[in-house]
């Protein structure tokens, strides 16, 4: 009776110490990303000039988004990639399998390959890629041409540079989801497999009975993540286009310009960075959306043990 | 899943903050009690830094109680960051100036007009002009620019076409274009470049005849015909296979293609004297003439300005840097190490770094040089150009549709300004 305020002076100081742990993640977090949301929200309903100073204009920034082809041509372009960049799941699944064989030698020096694209700067990686392509002196044209192919102009062609950046894409995130899959694949019980090859099960019928259901919360994760990393493309696009102005020189930039590069161009070229705003104020929408569209469908394919 | 949604965005929202937030640094350091003033002067040109501080170093000779600390960004953030700077009033104290931002800092009043009268007839009439605002000079000139077609003397040689002569006309130009261009050797007359207007279509455009902005910079000039001839000069010479089309020349710039001699001609600046000087293929297969004549003789003259921030603190001080940068004596020892400089009569030593080519051609095209086109947001327009005329340039559409859409956006924009 007596001691009873003791356990909770105790607890009210343990959770005063809570909040002084969090505190420096918190704050960080409230100043550099809740206030600049917030503030972006704001500035969605105003117009700027070009240096400072902004006016209320309610929704008109929103009325001039709905009627503007690009914005349209961007969210298309921008869920097409998308679309295609889940493409990259499967492969890093598959992959994953192969290094998760029992057995396999220089597991890590494959591991080291898969990644190392990860690693690597992504400005880098397009400025490699745009030379692998050019139509004229890339690697990839002289290989055709050897086999009598005459290969375009792959992100200078309006049928073929969304597709060459999608490659580009997929082969820069595979690494990083292959690693989380082989993670999920090695949390995978090995008594299920002993079990299945009593059973009978050959390899293939383990990796689509066994494999697959069982990494199907690690492939959840994984679309969520390369989805909302999709939608927000713009260093590949930027530097593989021919950055700033030179972009919308090349033939196939209407195919190939993305929500945040048009948000970009907006901002820093124009100076119109009201509007801006509001474009990327859509896109939070837009992958909020998208986000809670895929929370629904988990539950049509994600097997949870 | 609002979290990371949120947290997602607000992530690509803090970045793009703290980009624009990073130019917020280099605000001018103040005076010291004992009336020491360092000025902060802001640069693009990486090849210019060290000729810079030599001015600042000879300026401060003469004004003891003054340093200047030559603050270099380069080319591509060079206004994004200007522009964070301005907002944050962090300018620096003298900076670059170019033709198509002028208008929008002199508009905005972010930068100072001079104050004092001085003559200005040292420098060619279209700079002066390009930095005048409302009646009012904003900048001193300090370098300019005009352009040349370069051309390679040994395709010239292999295809037996005579050198351009110094009167040579657009006819002139398709002949030797026709007779340049060799398909199995994959060698082009030219590039019809699309990204570089100052150096390809607004120099047709005005030798046409034609337009690219009304003297009031409020009507855009891509409706007249005479401007649409001046666009047609360009693609005519893609659809004869005379250029290379759109898409090889954004996987390969002209620049490069010319450097590997897959170009006969190049239209370029004074500026290219560097590049074409230091390039162990250029160096000795190029030389330079001036611009074959339309219905009449124009070539694009710019030129950069120092300009001082209306928001300086010490505005005395930085009026004598811009002073002492626009004298016949910083002129003479810019042409010795860099562009040519704007100063009338010091242009000279620049000719003679280069006795192997005709660069006496770029000044005396100032004659009938006409101004880089601006207006207040020339930005805006320039990418309403880029955006319309890249598909005359594919041929995807009649180049006159193109122009005319091009015109009808442009004067939308204009309006807005």
């Amino acid at each position: 009776m007596s001691d009873g305020g003791g356990p909770a002076r105790g607890s009210r100081a343990e959770a005063l110490w809570g909040y002084a742990f969090i505190a420096p993640t918190g704050l960080g977090l409230a100043i550099f990303y809740l206030w600049p949301v917030l503030q972006t929200a704001y500035f969605s309903f105003t117009e700027w000039g070009p240096f400072g100073g902004h006016t209320w204009t309610g929704l008109a920034n929103y009325t001039r988004l709905l009627g503007d082809p690009e914005v349209g041509r961007a969210v298309l372009n921008t869920l097409t990639y998308t679309a295609l960049g889940l493409l990259g799941i499967p492969v890093a699944i598959v992959f994953a399998a192969l290094l998760n064989r029992p057995g396999l030698r220089g597991v890590s020096l494959y591991r080291t390959a898969f990644f190392l694209p990860v690693v690597t700067m992504p400005v880098a990686v397009a400025m490699l890629w745009r030379w692998l392509y050019n139509g004229d002196y890339g690697l990839i044209n002289q290989v055709l041409a050897v086999v009598g192919i005459d290969g375009p102009n792959w992100i200078a062609d309006p049928a073929t540079a969304l597709y060459a950046l999608v490659v580009v894409g997929i082969w820069s995130s595979v690494g990083y989801n292959l690693i989380i899959f082989l993670a999920g694949m090695q949390a995978i019980p090995k008594e299920l497999y002993e079990a299945a090859s009593m059973d009978g099960a050959g390899r293939v019928r383990q990796f689509f009975r066994i494999t697959l259901p069982m990494v199907s919360p690690t492939a959840f994760f994984v679309s969520i993540v390369s989805v909302i990393g999709s939608l927000q493309l713009f260093d590949l696009v930027f530097v593989m286009t021919g950055s700033g102005k030179a972009a919308r020189a090349n033939p196939a930039y209407t195919r190939l310009q993305t929500v945040v590069q048009l948000f970009y161009e907006r901002a820093f070229v124009t100076n119109d960075r009201g509007y801006a705003a509001a474009v990327v104020i859509a896109l939070l929408v837009l992958i909020a959306v998208l986000t809670v569209l895929q929370f629904r469908l988990q539950r049509r394919w994600v097997h949870y043990v | 899943m609002w979290k990371s949604a949120r947290s997602a965005a607000a992530l690509l929202c803090a970045a793009l903050l703290a980009s624009a937030c990073g130019g917020g640094e280099q605000a001018g350091a103040g005076a010291t009690a004992q009336g020491k003033v360092t000025l902060s002067y802001g640069v693009w040109d990486a090849t210019q830094q060290a000729v810079m501080r030599d001015l600042a170093a000879e300026f401060t000779k003469s004004h003891p109680n003054i340093t200047v600390d030559v603050q270099l960004t380069p080319w591509v953030d060079y206004w994004t960051k200007m522009k964070a700077a301005v907002s944050g009033g962090a300018a620096p104290d003298v900076f670059w100036m170019n033709g198509p931002n002028f208008q929008l800092y002199a508009s905005n009043g972010v930068i100072a007009p001079i104050g004092e009268r001085i003559d200005t007839s040292v420098y060619p009439k279209a700079l002066v002009d390009l930095y005048t605002y409302d009646g009012k000079l904003y900048g001193l000139p300090k370098d300019m620019d005009t352009v040349g077609v370069w051309y390679n003397k040994t395709l010239f040689d292999a295809a037996k076409v005579d050198y351009p002569a110094d009167d040579w006309t657009w006819a002139d130009f398709r002949r030797a274009a026709a007779a340049l261009t060799d398909p199995d050797k994959g060698v082009y007359a030219v590039g019809a470049q699309l990204t570089s207007f100052q150096e390809y279509q607004y120099n047709t455009i005005y030798q046409a005849g034609g337009y690219v902005i009304s003297p009031d910079g409020k009507q855009s000039g891509y409706a007249d015909p005479k401007t649409i001839e001046g666009l047609r000069f360009w693609t005519d010479l893609i659809a004869a296979k005379q250029s290379p089309d759109l898409k090889t020349m954004t996987d390969t710039a002209p620049l490069q293609l010319f450097e590997a001699g897959k170009l006969a001609m190049y239209w370029g600046g004074s500026w290219n004297v560097a590049e074409f000087g230091t390039n162990d293929y250029t160096k000795d297969k190029v030389d330079v003439a001036p611009l074959p004549k339309g219905e009449k003789q124009a070539t694009i003259i710019h030129g950069v300005a120092n300009v001082m921030s209306a928001k300086t603190e010490h505005p005395a001080e930085a009026w004598e840097f811009v002073k002492f940068l626009g004298s016949g004596q910083a002129a003479g020892l810019l042409g010795k190490k860099g562009p040519i400089p704007a100063y009338n009569g010091t242009q000279q030593d620049w000719v003679r770094a280069h006795p192997e080519w005709k660069l006496q051609t770029f000044l005396d095209s100032v004659a009938y040089a006409v101004p880089y086109p601006v207006s207040k947001n020339t930005a805006a327009w320039q990418e309403a150009e880029l955006t319309h005329l890249t598909k005359a340039w594919t041929g995807e559409t009649p180049v006159e549709r193109a122009a005319a859409d091009l015109a009808a956006g442009m004067n939308d924009l204009l309006a807005e300004e």
